[in-house]
């Protein structure tokens, strides 16, 4: 194929993966409407030798996941079971096609490498591409490891948004202006999208865990507890799994950030660190999320404090890559 | 860091406590400034303060903008002054703010290491009494005897490197000592990173200096257009190595959207390390600076220098030299400003624009098109009497001081607007000589920095991240074993207790009971 060829391909794929993923997060929507109607965990028949004998041991377990739906609602042979299936059917259907998504989104940004003959994040455009099949990856990754479907809405749905509103700032694939002309580019880049990747799904857990929490104290009774948000995992695994993302995404966030960024600036501009814009993000960003990390240990501000700091965070991020790149000019102005 | 403290509990009791000693006083102050309370606090306000840095233009970071901003904002700028909003980063309040977390950071690290050192002496923590108060235990029964039973469990927790004790019927272990040194490290390193810049600082100095094609640079402190250097660099010490710039070449993409993106940009030329050494070549590119003697020198700017010829009315030459104007925006549409002192009888000065490839729009001015020069294009505007160089001040080569200049215009008092091609001379009305747009050079901006020490900090992170990764992935945990004999059956009993909540005791307690039963 000619480069324009790879480049029409890339283009192309990227609206075949858009719409897969639309269609995905519409599945993972009818599993949830689907799921109104079932009882909660606790309170549904036949449920889970784990969760009816010891609820102490759900609440530490990680693997709380509705991996497990169909022996929860699974002997109580009434609407409910009927719906459950139903629900079941939607969210393997919002599986497979996120899987689908993922590859097309993959084969897109490997086509558009191809086509500008360089390491495919070195714009706005390129880089929502590549950072949401990052995150697609790092959720199926996820899926496989921690029974993570749950979150299956907040990521696809979040990965349509940032595609489909990446035409706005599209650029054809082309060369690079000379500041990125550094093996850096692949290294800082590729850690931002690793850590905004898991940062995103360290996000919608902890987000998840909100509403539930929230839905927990309004809901006192468990036989109240009726639809799909009882259906997901404890809040406590929520909360296990959000630290586990954001323990393995900070680490890479430091690196890229206020490592390889500095080290990349040095040659590029001439010093380390000079509080360009996407600098103080980078650093605002990194503070808020080790605030997270210290207010996880701190009476008071478990739990809810930490979940709230976890999206303070992750606005952070998300300004950085948006805000930063339109509407604020400085020395990482790519996005054109 | 990530233990819990007694931070709200000493709060509450030393608010209601009547006045304390002043060494009491200072003892609360040091605790509340190192709880972890304080550092999560100081920490987002940290974040907090960051924020204005990024919104307002700041004066260490693009000065121009800053005035921009001033004259947008004449009523919100003497404000932003008085906050120290254009200056941020250096600004007494943030200062004070990482200085508290630097404090806060210190107060932590210091007791935490003596509490680990005694830690690491320490043997693994009695049995409780009752497992079952325990969020998990085992129980089963086995024939083996006791000391049987101990003496497995104890080798299977040794293979995984766990502190193990054995006393009387039971088995004490504790594993994960790493986390807590992975966590110091990390803090100590934010430490040695921060009074490693600091300290780099202080010894090092950055400069810039334009120089244009076929023209030099020697490092001496007059020679640079702008200087800083830290409290302790002495500018005597600035290394004496002196380059030359033969070539500069740009290249921006010639068609497509694109169109006129910069694609690469060379300087070429030789440098001596010290008077009189060999000459050696260069090549500075961006992301690829030129090292000589400790100093680094960077690509960070570049633009065009028309070469202009000034006749004075006496007809002698009073002024021939490439003189760089500054490329304003993307086509390289640059302003710039001649000085010609010498000029007869009065001194001549000129301000302008220049145009790399001009093409004209209307009836309107020439605009640029194309940042490569194509069709290059003078206009100036042409300015007699005092330049305001003799009075001693310095001046920016740059800015024209108006005030005892006067415009020259034409007959019909509107100003003389000059338009040079290359090559094209024109001549100033009531014979106030020419102007000769002569030639064409490239100029460059170079920054010359030296900052000492920067392993230092370097080293830091990356030690500091592997600390970091360490104390974010290693959990301690507590387990152990009694096991009593019933007659001819031994009751084994398990429990764990795991310090950092990690979510997998259940089932690795299921594992280890099964390692167990099946014996060694």
């Amino acid at each position: 194929m000619t480069l324009e060829g790879y480049a029409n391909f890339s283009n192309y794929a990227v609206a075949a993966a858009t719409v897969v993923l639309a269609l995905a997060w519409l599945s993972y929507v009818a599993e949830w409407a689907f799921g109104r109607r079932q009882l909660g965990v606790a309170a549904a028949p036949g449920s889970t030798t784990r969760t009816a004998t010891a609820s102490a041991e759900a609440h530490v377990d990680g693997t709380g996941g509705p991996g497990g739906v169909a022996t929860r609602t699974g002997s109580g042979a009434d609407a409910g079971a009927d719906a459950g299936l139903r629900s079941d059917a939607a969210r393997r259907i919002a599986l497979s096609l996120t899987v689908l998504a993922w590859a097309v989104l993959v084969a897109a940004v490997v086509a558009r490498g191809l086509a500008a003959q360089r390491v495919p994040w070195g714009n706005m455009f390129e880089f929502a591409c590549a950072a949401i099949a990052v995150v697609l990856t790092v959720y199926l990754i996820l899926v496989r490891l921690q029974q993570v479907e749950w979150l299956g809405g907040i990521v696809t749905g979040f990965g349509v948004v940032v595609l489909g509103s990446s035409i706005t700032y599209y650029v054809p694939a082309g060369p690079l202006v000379p500041a990125l002309h550094s093996y850096w580019l692949v290294i800082h880049v590729a850690a931002a999208m690793i850590a905004g990747g898991a940062f995103l799904v360290g996000a919608g857990a902890s987000a998840l865990y909100l509403l539930k929490s929230r839905a927990e104290r309004r809901t006192p009774q468990t036989a109240d507890r009726v639809g799909y948000i009882w259906r997901l995992p404890t809040t406590a695994a929520m909360d296990q799994l959000a630290y586990r993302v954001h323990a393995f995404a900070f680490p890479i966030w430091t690196f890229g950030a206020l490592i390889a960024g500095p080290i990349w600036a040095q040659y590029a501009w001439g010093r380390y660190w000079g509080w360009d814009p996407k600098e103080v993000w980078a650093f605002i960003t990194w503070v808020v999320y080790a605030g997270y990390l210290h207010a996880r240990a701190t009476a008071g501000w478990k739990g809810k404090g930490a979940a709230v700091l976890a999206l303070v965070g992750f606005a952070c991020f998300l300004f950085n890559f948006v805000g930063v790149n339109l509407f604020i000019s400085g020395l990482h102005s790519y996005a054109k | 860091m990530t233990d819990d403290d007694n931070g709200p509990q000493t709060a509450r009791r030393s608010a209601l406590a009547p006045a304390l000693p002043t060494r009491h006083f200072l003892r609360w102050v040091w605790r509340q400034l190192t709880s972890m309370r304080t550092a999560l606090f100081l920490l987002l306000l940290l974040a907090l303060a960051a924020i204005p840095g990024s919104l307002v233009p700041q004066q260490g970071v693009d000065a121009q903008q800053v005035l921009t901003y001033r004259a947008a904002h004449p009523t919100l700028a003497p404000l932003w002054d008085k906050l120290g909003v254009f200056s941020v980063y250096t600004s007494p309040w943030f200062s004070a703010i990482y200085l508290l977390v630097l404090v806060s950071l210190v107060g932590c690290i210091l007791p935490r290491a003596g509490v680990y050192a005694r830690a690491l002496r320490a043997r693994p923590p009695k049995a409780p009494r009752n497992f079952d108060r325990l969020p998990h235990s085992r129980t089963y029964e086995t024939d083996l005897a006791p000391e049987a039973v101990l003496a497995g469990a104890s080798q299977v927790l040794r293979a995984r490197r766990a502190r193990v004790d054995v006393a009387g019927d039971e088995l004490r272990a504790e594993s994960g000592y790493l986390r807590e040194a992975g966590n110091l490290v990390f803090h100590v390193c934010l430490v040695i990173v921060l009074v490693g810049v600091a300290g780099g600082a202080l010894f090092g100095y950055r400069g810039g200096a334009i120089i244009t094609e076929g023209g030099g640079f020697s490092n001496t402190l007059t020679q640079y257009d702008d200087f800083s250097s830290g409290a302790l660099f002495d500018t005597e010490d600035l290394p004496p190595f002196s380059l030359r710039l033969d070539d500069f070449s740009a290249t921006f993409q010639q068609d497509g959207p694109q169109r006129g993106a910069p694609r690469s940009f060379e300087a070429t030329g030789t440098y001596t390390s010290e008077p009189g050494a060999q000459p050696t070549p260069y090549d500075i590119e961006v992301n690829h600076p030129l090292e000589v003697d400790g100093t680094s020198v960077f690509l960070i700017g570049q633009g065009y220098a028309p070469v202009i010829r000034v006749t004075d009315g006496d007809g002698n030459v009073a002024y021939e030299g490439a003189v760089p104007f500054l490329p304003a925006d993307g086509t390289y549409t640059s302003t710039g400003v001649v000085k010609v002192p010498d000029a007869q009888p009065e001194q001549l000065g000129f301000q302008g624009f220049f145009l790399p490839t001009a093409v004209s729009v209307g009836d309107g001015a020439p605009i640029s098109a194309f940042p490569a020069a194509a069709n290059p294009v003078l206009g100036l505007f042409a300015y007699t009497g005092d330049l305001g160089m003799d009075d001693g001040a310095a001046q920016s080569v740059f800015v024209l001081d108006k005030d005892e200049l006067t415009q020259v215009t034409m007959r019909d008092d509107k100003p003389l607007r000059i338009l040079l091609s290359l090559g094209q001379v024109t001549e100033l009305p009531q014979g106030r000589g020419s102007v000769e747009f002569v030639g064409l050079r490239q100029f460059v901006k170079l920054q010359f920095s030296s900052s000492p020490g920067l392993s230092i900090p370097l080293w830091g992170t990356s030690i500091g991240v592997l600390g970091l990764i360490m104390s974010l992935s290693i959990r301690p945990r507590r387990l152990w074993v009694r096991a009593r004999s019933t007659g001819s059956r031994t009751v084994v009993e398990v429990a764990g207790l795991d310090r950092v909540s990690r979510g997998d005791l259940a089932a690795d307690l299921d594992h280890f009971v099964e390692q167990l039963q099946d014996g060694p």
